[in-house]
């Protein structure tokens, strides 16, 4: 076991943690962050995605250790950031989710490439968003809801 | 009446708590001290239990308890007893739970459940449909004969039958034998596949010190899971109190009775506390059940002129090795069979076997996927023995409403929908005979339709109840039965509220905290079979009846007038002759109080039910009244095949369906798109596969692959006709299941149509296209080659 600190969404924590502790069950089994789902828990359906320094990573695929001084987010997280929160809008506009389970990987995935790459389009954004499954098939509402959404990313706003 | 929100696009009313991942699912709900459940699993697919030693087990530090079969002497199933609630003396399929670990942590939970060993007598494993089927076949449920069985069901006790179907309806065979009648004839089949709810199936359960048992569980079917394990345990239906938050996805799944009995009953087990079993992805796919895997032998004969009349077919499901709600799938798709269509000769026979795999239960649209299968493409081949266009085909045939007789003897409504209307607007948007022409000549284009129909399955007294609350300042809580799986239907019941009453949609809340609870929300029997909007929303409509009633009676003393002059609509109640006694809804919400204090009426509170009518179970030869509503659909595609590779890719869908009344056009075109991708999958992708020992060796998400992003098709038109029934509300009809079942059928339409090639079993692999255009039409396969390497090559389907 050792401490590690993470900043959570703005708070700092923290946790002792074994060395092969995954940061997915960091965040939901110790520190009650469940905005982050799980679906295979092997790096293969993209649900448990945070942004971890910014980047999007797996926390199933990602050892807390390798977290530790660093800065998570994830989508409740991202409601305090305006593009970001215009984003989830257009989303919900959109009907760009159905059971939601997959929602929260979507919107910190998005937001990282729309943060990069505001004028993405087609298969570039498809295939940046490729990585997460959604098993209700919204990929034509998300699709719309992040091309939508481009406009907030731009420099002008 | 202005329609407000009924027809808009109206996001669902939990959508925030989505985007920021803040709804709480069951996976989400954890209290302290919690213990966690692991299960120790067969690794035979068939064998006596010789002897279970759990002493390496108890062992590991943290584990509190191991249980196993002979523990819990329960049976368990909404439609046929055939579930131990963990194996007991033999196990049936590779995968099946055999003993079940309690720790303090989920690691030690599994390092547990790895340490039961297990002492197996092998038995020879039935594997397939056809072995199941033979007279000297092992059985699978030696005492089949004394389980429970749900009416309309006949298990063949002494087999592996589960459940045997037969439907007559005029006289199919001797028809087929006439002259001058045009026989299509095949065999067709659907391989088991995942539902791939992204949340897995999970369950925290509490037996408490007063034994009532509360459950948070990810379920679709709250009242069936508390009425089922209830009574499998002789409790008092109330001792069950299930909580059910909003499902991360169902799709079938997570309808009937899961693993609710086991996870409490592991919680009495170790002294009343929490226990949360959460399944893997690979448990989810191994252990858990699966859509059934499915053979029809069809033989159909068709008129000259293309008149379809008659159908003679042998359904087969593989139910793997427990067929509870299986059974039901097998009659489903015995006594729809006939689809859209007017068929005056119908023989079915549709029968639910078990093998020694994994289990099988309900999926999206049960009994349609897989009688359409068949049915659709069986259309296609006799237009093209016909020289007939296939919508033309099926313009003659479509069931004529008012008029027509379905196969089981059931009248088609006058106002059960539109069907051809259907069909003429997906053939204008697929226009089948303009097919474009690939830039590479080793490519082919090619576009196909289906259609569909489908109503619920469902009991003929599968009723449905909701309550409307008036609060303090006139906004109205809504409680009902229907669980929330991503399908929306809260968001229509809260749009019929809205409107009904005349108030904004932000003042009417359905269900509290988003979920179902069963101590708290009237009873609905399930949320299945796309009933949920017409029988939670006619309930509904009731409630809301009564609701104004109560508030009609208080203003007929305030205003003086008759209570047959009062309205209650637009927001407010008005006397209808003095259209200027008028005041808001609110202010008869806790009844009416004058400025003196004095009272009038009290708190208003609506309640309503409602139940099929007229229904019962279909008689012996599978004749009877047993549906409530139909919904008629159409899916065309037009798509690319690659005849070097086989590789299909769609490029254009269009979706069709005859919703009665569109309450929420996003909700709609949300299913209708996600219900294309899904069956996208199925059509191209999805097939558990099994090892020799009848073992799934996929059971993840990289080798058994569900559409992605790249998946979405370049363009997507999806379609709405409203013709009203008479009896839903709002005149509204189901429509989250119809949107997959017609996509496979479209796809392989598509490729027959283009090339004249059949193929008659899921997935449409790059492998499986490949070699059957290399059997069946090798001549294009050199061709293509040709236009890609030149003339010189030569031989590239002989390989």
């Amino acid at each position: 076991m050792r401490t590690i600190t993470l900043t959570v969404n703005g708070l700092s924590k923290e946790v002792s943690v074994n060395d092969n502790e995954v940061l997915l069950n960091v965040l939901r089994d110790k520190l009650g962050v469940t905005s982050v789902k799980a679906a295979c828990w092997k790096g293969e359906c993209g649900l448990c995605t945070v942004l971890l320094n910014g980047l999007p990573v797996k926390s199933c695929m990602t050892l807390a250790v390798e977290a530790d001084g660093k800065e998570v987010i994830t989508a409740e997280g991202l409601y305090s950031d305006d593009r970001a929160k215009k984003l989830q809008e257009s989303f919900v506009k959109h009907g760009a989710l159905q059971c939601g389970f997959c929602t929260p990987a979507f919107i910190v995935t998005s937001h990282h490439v729309l943060s990069k790459e505001p004028d993405i389009d087609g298969e570039d954004l498809k295939k940046e968003l490729s990585g997460i499954i959604c098993r209700c098939g919204t990929y034509y509402q998300i699709y719309d809801a992040v091309r939508d959404a481009r406009k907030y990313y731009k420099k002008e706003h | 009446m202005s329609n407000k929100f009924v027809g808009k696009e109206v996001p669902q009313t939990d959508s925030w708590l989505k985007v920021t991942g803040t709804l709480k699912y069951a996976f989400d709900i954890n209290f302290p001290g919690t213990l966690y459940a692991k299960l120790a699993t067969s690794k035979l697919p068939h064998a006596k239990i010789k002897n279970i030693d759990v002493s390496e087990a108890l062992k590991v530090k943290g584990v509190v308890t191991v249980v196993t079969g002979r523990d819990l002497p329960y049976r368990l199933g909404l439609y046929l007893s055939d579930r131990d609630v963990l194996a007991v003396d033999k196990v049936r399929w590779i995968g099946h739970p055999v003993a079940a670990v309690v720790a303090d942590s989920l690691a030690a939970a599994e390092e547990a459940a790895e340490r039961v060993s297990i002492e197996y007598e092998p038995l020879e494993p039935v594997l397939t449909v056809e072995r199941a089927l033979e007279k000297d076949s092992p059985l699978v449920h030696e005492k089949l004969g004394e389980y429970r069985v749900f009416p309309g069901f006949k298990p063949v006790p002494g087999t592996n039958i589960a459940n045997v179907f037969e439907l007559k309806h005029g006289e199919a065979e001797k028809v087929l034998e006439e002259q001058d009648i045009i026989i299509v004839e095949e065999t067709y089949s659907l391989p088991q596949i995942s539902h791939g709810a992204m949340e897995t199936q999970n369950v925290l359960a509490w037996w408490r010190f007063d034994d009532y048992i509360e459950l948070w569980t990810s379920i679709q079917s709250p009242f069936a899971t508390r009425f089922l394990m209830a009574d499998a345990m002789g409790l008092p239906v109330n001792r069950v109190i299930v909580h059910a938050p909003p499902s991360g996805g169902a799709f079938g799944l997570k309808a009937g009775l899961g693993w609710e009995p086991l996870v409490a009953l592991l919680s009495r087990k170790v002294g009343h506390r929490p226990v949360k079993l959460i399944l893997s992805r690979a448990e989810q796919m191994t252990i858990a059940p699966v859509r059934d895997g499915f053979i029809a032998k069809v033989r159909a004969g068709f008129k000259r002129d293309g008149r379809f009349i008659a159908y003679q077919a042998d359904f087969y499901l593989d139910a793997g090795a427990y067929a509870d709600y299986t059974v039901n799938v097998a009659k489903t798709a015995g006594y729809s069979a006939d689809g859209a269509y007017d068929i005056p000769n119908v023989h079915i026979r549709s029968m639910a076997v078990y093998t020694n795999k994994i289990p099988t239960t309900a999926m999206r649209g049960f009994g349609h996927p897989e009688n359409h299968w068949p049915l659709e493409q069986t259309i296609d081949r006799a237009a093209r023995k016909l020289g007939m266009n296939p919508v033309e085909i099926r313009r003659i045939n479509l069931v004529k409403p008012g008029e027509s007789v379905r196969a089981t003897g059931d009248r088609v409504r006058a106002d059960e929908g539109d069907p051809q209307k259907v069909l003429s607007m997906l053939a204008d948007a697929i226009a089948l005979n303009h097919v474009e022409k690939p830039e590479e000549p080793w490519k082919v284009r090619a576009k196909g339709i289906s259609l569909l129909v489908k109503a619920p399955s469902q009991p003929p007294n599968a009723g449905a109840s909701a309550i409307v609350k008036f609060n303090e300042d006139g906004t109205v809580d809504v409680l009902t039965g229907n669980g929330s799986m991503g399908q929306g239907t809260p968001t229509s019941l809260a749009i019929i509220a809205a409107e009904e009453f005349g108030i904004p949609l932000e003042r009417v809340k359905v269900n509290q905290l988003e979920m179902v609870n069963t101590d708290s929300n009237p009873y609905t029997w399930q949320t299945v079979g796309s009933r949920g909007l017409f029988s939670d929303g006619s309930a509904l409509l009731k409630a809301i009846d009564d609701a104004k009633e109560q508030i009609r009676e208080t203003a007929s003393r305030v205003f003086k007038v008759p209570v047959e002059d009062v309205e209650v609509s637009g927001g407010y109640v008005s006397s209808r002759t003095h259209p200027w006694i008028k005041k808001e809804i609110r202010e008869f919400a806790m009844g009416y109080t004058y400025p003196d204090g004095t009272t009038v009426g009290s708190a208003v509170i609506g309640r309503g039910s409602y139940a099929p009518v007229l229904n019962t179970f279909l008689d012996s030869d599978g004749q009877g009244s047993n549906t409530v509503f139909h919904t008629y659909g159409g899916t065309g595609v037009e798509l690319e095949i690659d005849l070097l590779t086989g590789q299909v890719k769609v490029l254009k869908a269009i979706q069709v369906y005859d919703v009665g009344k569109a309450i929420d056009k996003l909700l709609i075109k949300g299913q209708m798109d996600g219900g294309f991708i899904m069956g996208l999958g199925a059509a191209l992708y999805e097939e558990l596969k099994f090892d020799k020992d009848g073992g799934v060796v996929n059971a993840n998400f990289f080798d058994y692959y569900m559409p992605h992003f790249e998946d979405m098709t370049a363009e997507m038109e999806s379609y709405t006709v409203e013709t009203p029934q008479k009896d839903g509300p709002l005149g509204a009809r189901g429509v989250g299941e119809q949107v997959m079942v017609g996509v496979a059928p479209a796809i392989a339409n598509a490729i027959y149509n283009a090339l004249g090639v059949s193929i008659n079993e899921l997935p449409i692999t790059p492998e499986k296209l490949w070699k059957t255009i290399k059997d069946q039409k090798p001549e294009l396969m050199e061709r293509a080659a040709k236009s890609l390497y030149g003339e010189k090559i030569q031989g590239v389907s002989q390989i």
